[in-house]
């Protein structure tokens, strides 16, 4: 074969990128560790205490799997755009955006004798188009105004934050006064059902499980999976070979924000029944973080996005127990997502001089073509005399 | 201040860019550097001024030995280089241009520094506005500021790389007056260029490198003859020429022009037939690339019109004119051709044609593993694209062409390949050819284009002379044309400037 030397290291190389990630799992609990000690705090108390705050019993659990459902959805959607090479950061509001549409949507249809599954039905669908708008509208701004997607979603997030307060306390606030509690909550028969006892919704959850198996499908077993990733890696190259790139960027726009606006509708639907201020929890953002984390792998994000799920919901029990601040949970997420992007920068430099001492095998190519061309490079990796020239 | 190099070398990877290059420049010359594309000029120009050290060899100013860090580290030991394009910062001013790489105050000295500007340029009969923004100036305009910026800040030997490209018959003019000017005034010229005419008229010796050797030298008056036939290497073609029997018009340019840049052709008249293979020489960056993207739908052309299959396809993109027939395969094989992290199978999914909407590993699997055996590419159908080398990704490049194109434009199709790939894929485009498709390919390997072109159209400085007939045209003629020289050699009583 054409590489030996690479063809040969290839368990090496696995049990090296095996090996780093696990350290940088490692060290980021050793920081987190690190903090609390300096907060004063006992690290292994804390981290029982998260754990049992998670798993500990059926309610705490069930909690979980509320968190996690927005986690996916948003973490699925967020993955298309990545896989488009785009940084959709404005995934939050997209998120917010749905739940507004959705909102709106089941406060016309809950006084008009729709019958309420129905209702809840068009009112997520409204959700994902509202937030399919809302991200179709960064890509616009990206596309044809020259506004880069981070500036735009950035910029959208807030007016997106701007318009539920505006909303809560002016044209939807409850009779009365309008207060940070959010709009009146909807009637029982108009959420999602629950699992008795818990604010868990099965249907929530088959939604979120059904988008990661789609959005796999889609990316890894698809040709537009195939093309929106070219996209991603090099979109010039990518058009040459025939891919109108910027159509299939919006294209994944939408598809995102669809996806982080169905989440918007279920946190309205499922588990807050009305529309308050902070809607989206900060789900967007992790999300984007999680997608980070198993670096663009679809068939991580279920996994990590619970674990993610997990110490958001164990650490809630933190300031009471402990006396520690719940952002605690933050801290370890986001030191995790640093330390395996720190780790996977290293990884690649590792790997890449690994490479750089594999000797070219002889009668490859590699051989520069005598005598001609002998001052040409042989591999598109060489600077050399003459490309600056062009 | 006398320059002296002795044994330069430099090599990237296998390639010897510089291979023990030796020089004198005595204070006082204009020295001229020739050679084509990838002889190892840019890489000596850019060891002497700094940009990067040399693998071994030395550098002597005025008899003592130095080594420089960094480009900054060269103009103070009096060593400054002028790039062919200016490194400036176009949003600011003239003076905040010139205070950047002077040597720091914290607080820039403005009006002392416009001050100095102004005199300097005035020696040189030169107008700078320090006040002006530095993106309103023309190239010229940018050159005579860098040109003063090195001045002032010392420089004794000033190394230009070709630094006509783009600027005015006035300004330039008016520039080998200046160097003329600073030569006599004792310092050092070093002239890079692959122009004949102006290295004959600037000049007062010439090197000559070719594949990272320095093959000759010549002082006034030259010989163009001697100097094209130094250049380019004379190889005798022993194969026989594959041509092909040209049908109906594939492509046809009616007084087309583009502009890129600062490049730019016009009046452009050409018609390719099917079957056809038209080979473009000159030296790069003289217009070959502008007319391959027009030709592909990539560059807007400003006037004339396109017709492919004679409908007409002016002002269409690129998508539209892929979908009329035409391929194009640029050189930069991982920045536009190919997608660093994608399998060899990935790229043969991307570009299939008969695609429904979920991908067929297997038979993915099964069509790279065709082209692979097809195409002699070494490598495995999994394997990421750019863990290739070089000269299988340009045969992956090359495999990904559609079976249906019928005008294939092609950027340096066999550069970095070796002898046997080169003949084997040429093999292959001239089977294209037989089945109806024209070709249109740029190369810098003269032999190349000799040998497997029918036609041919020089490129020099965006003039365009041709199309020649491949048969009746040999290297040395083809040499002097990229040089901007007459094709024939003028009687023995020539007198040049």
């Amino acid at each position: 074969m054409s590489r030996p030397g690479l063809s040969e290291s290839r368990p090496r190389i696995a049990a090296i990128n095996a090996g780093m990630q696990m350290g940088a799992l490692a060290l980021a609990f050793l920081l987190t560790t690190a903090i609390l000690l300096f907060a004063g705090a006992p690290p292994l108390a804390a981290y029982r205490e998260i754990a049992a705050g998670a798993v500990g019993s059926f309610d705490s659990f069930s909690n979980v799997l509320v968190a996690w459902v927005p986690l996916l959805l948003a973490a699925a959607g967020v993955l298309v755009t990545f896989a488009a090479g785009l940084w959709n950061i404005g995934v939050e509001g997209q998120i917010v955006m749905g739940a507004v549409f959705t909102t709106w949507v089941l406060r016309l249809l809950q006084e008009s004798g729709v019958p309420p599954a129905v209702a809840i039905i068009v009112a997520m669908l409204a959700g994902m188009i509202g937030g399919g708008l809302w991200a179709a509208l960064a890509g616009v701004l990206r596309t044809f105004g020259g506004v880069n997607e981070i500036f735009g979603g950035l910029g959208l997030n807030f007016v997106a934050t701007a318009l539920t307060l505006w909303l809560i306390f002016g044209p939807w606030k409850r009779p009365g006064v309008g207060s940070m509690s959010g709009t009146e909550p909807f009637p029982e028969e108009f959420g999602l059902p629950t699992v008795a006892g818990s604010r868990l919704s099965l249907w929530s959850l088959g939604l979120g499980i059904f988008a990661v198996i789609i959005i796999y499908v889609l990316l890894e077993r698809t040709h537009f999976g195939l093309r929106l990733r070219a996209v991603g890696l090099n979109h010039k190259a990518a058009f040459l070979l025939g891919v109108p790139t910027w159509q299939y960027g919006l294209v994944a726009f939408v598809f995102c924000g669809g996806l982080a606006g169905l989440a918007g509708g279920v946190q309205v639907t499922g588990v807050y029944h009305r529309l308050i201020p902070s809607i989206s929890s900060g789900y967007g953002f992790l999300g984007l973080m999680i997608a980070m984390l198993i670096l663009y792998r679809a068939v991580w994000l279920a996994p990590v996005a619970l674990f993610f799920a997990a110490v958001n919901i164990g650490s809630i029990q933190l300031p009471i127990v402990l006396k520690l601040d719940s952002t605690l949970s933050g801290v370890l997420q986001g030191t995790l997502v640093l330390l395996v992007l720190l780790v996977e920068g290293a990884r690649q430099r590792y790997l890449k001089k690994l490479r750089a001492k594999v000797p070219p095998a002889p009668g490859t190519g590699h051989s520069p073509r005598p005598p001609a061309a002998a001052a040409l490079p042989a591999s598109g990796a060489v600077i050399i005399d003459g490309s600056g020239e062009d | 201040m006398d320059i002296r190099l002795t044994e330069i070398r430099k090599h990237f990877g296998v390639v010897k860019a510089n291979d023990g290059i030796s020089l004198v420049v005595p204070r006082g010359t204009i020295q001229g550097i020739l050679g084509e594309n990838g002889a190892g000029k840019s890489t000596l120009m850019k060891i002497i001024s700094g940009f990067q050290p040399a693998d071994s060899g030395t550098i002597s100013l005025d008899g003592q030995p130095v080594r420089f860090r960094s480009p900054a580290d060269a103009i103070r030991h009096g060593v400054g280089m002028l790039h062919q394009d200016p490194l400036d910062f176009p949003p600011l001013r003239v003076i905040d241009n010139l205070l950047i790489g002077a040597p720091g105050r914290i607080r820039p000295r403005r009006s002392e520094a416009a001050a100095a500007i102004t005199e300097l340029a005035n020696t040189f009969g030169l107008t700078i506005e320090p006040t002006a923004e530095v993106g309103s100036l023309t190239v010229g305009e940018r050159q005579q500021l860098e040109l003063v910026r090195l001045l002032w800040l010392g420089a004794d030997v000033l190394i230009l790389d070709e630094p006509t490209t783009g600027i005015s018959e006035t300004q330039r003019k008016q520039l080998f007056a200046t160097l003329r000017s600073l030569a006599a005034g004792g310092k050092t010229v070093i002239f890079v260029s692959h122009k004949l005419d102006e290295v004959q008229e600037l000049c007062t010796q010439v090197a000559v490198l070719r594949q990272g050797r320095l093959v000759g030298q010549a002082s006034r008056p030259f010989d163009v003859r001697q100097l094209v036939g130094l250049m380019f290497e004379h190889e005798v073609a022993s194969e026989a020429r594959i041509s092909c029997v040209p049908g109906e018009s594939v492509l046809s340019l009616t007084d087309a022009g583009a502009e890129h840049g600062r490049i730019r052709f016009e009046g452009l008249d050409l018609n390719l037939r099917a079957g056809e293979t038209i080979g473009l020489a000159g030296m790069e960056g003289s217009g070959q690339r502008l007319l391959l993207r027009a030709c592909a739908g990539l560059a807007p052309t400003f006037e004339g019109r396109i017709a492919l299959d004679r409908s007409d396809a002016t002002g269409k993109n690129y998508l539209a004119f892929k979908k009329m027939g035409v391929a194009y395969v640029p050189a930069s094989r991982l920045e536009e051709g190919l997608v660093p992290g994608m399998s060899l199978t990935d790229h043969f999914l991307l570009t299939d044609h008969e695609r429904g909407f979920f991908v067929n590993r297997r038979e993915g699997r099964r069509l790279a593993q065709d082209r692979i055996s097809d195409f002699n590419i070494r490598g495995r159908p999994e394997d990421r694209i750019d863990a290739l080398s070089g000269g299988n990704q340009q045969r992956a490049l090359l495999a990904l062409l559609r079976p249906g194109a019928k005008l294939i434009l092609l950027e340096h199709p066999t550069r970095g390949l070796d002898l046997e790939s080169v003949i084997y894929l040429w093999t292959k485009l001239k089977a294209r050819c037989n089945q109806g498709a024209a070709i249109m390919f740029a190369s810098s390997d003269l032999e190349e284009i000799l040998r497997y072109s029918d036609r041919i159209l020089v490129f020099f400085a965006g003039r365009v002379t041709g199309p020649l007939d491949a048969t009746s045209t040999t290297v040395d003629q083809l040499g002097r044309l990229i040089g901007g020289a007459p094709a024939s050699p003028p009687s023995d009583t020539e007198s040049h400037v």
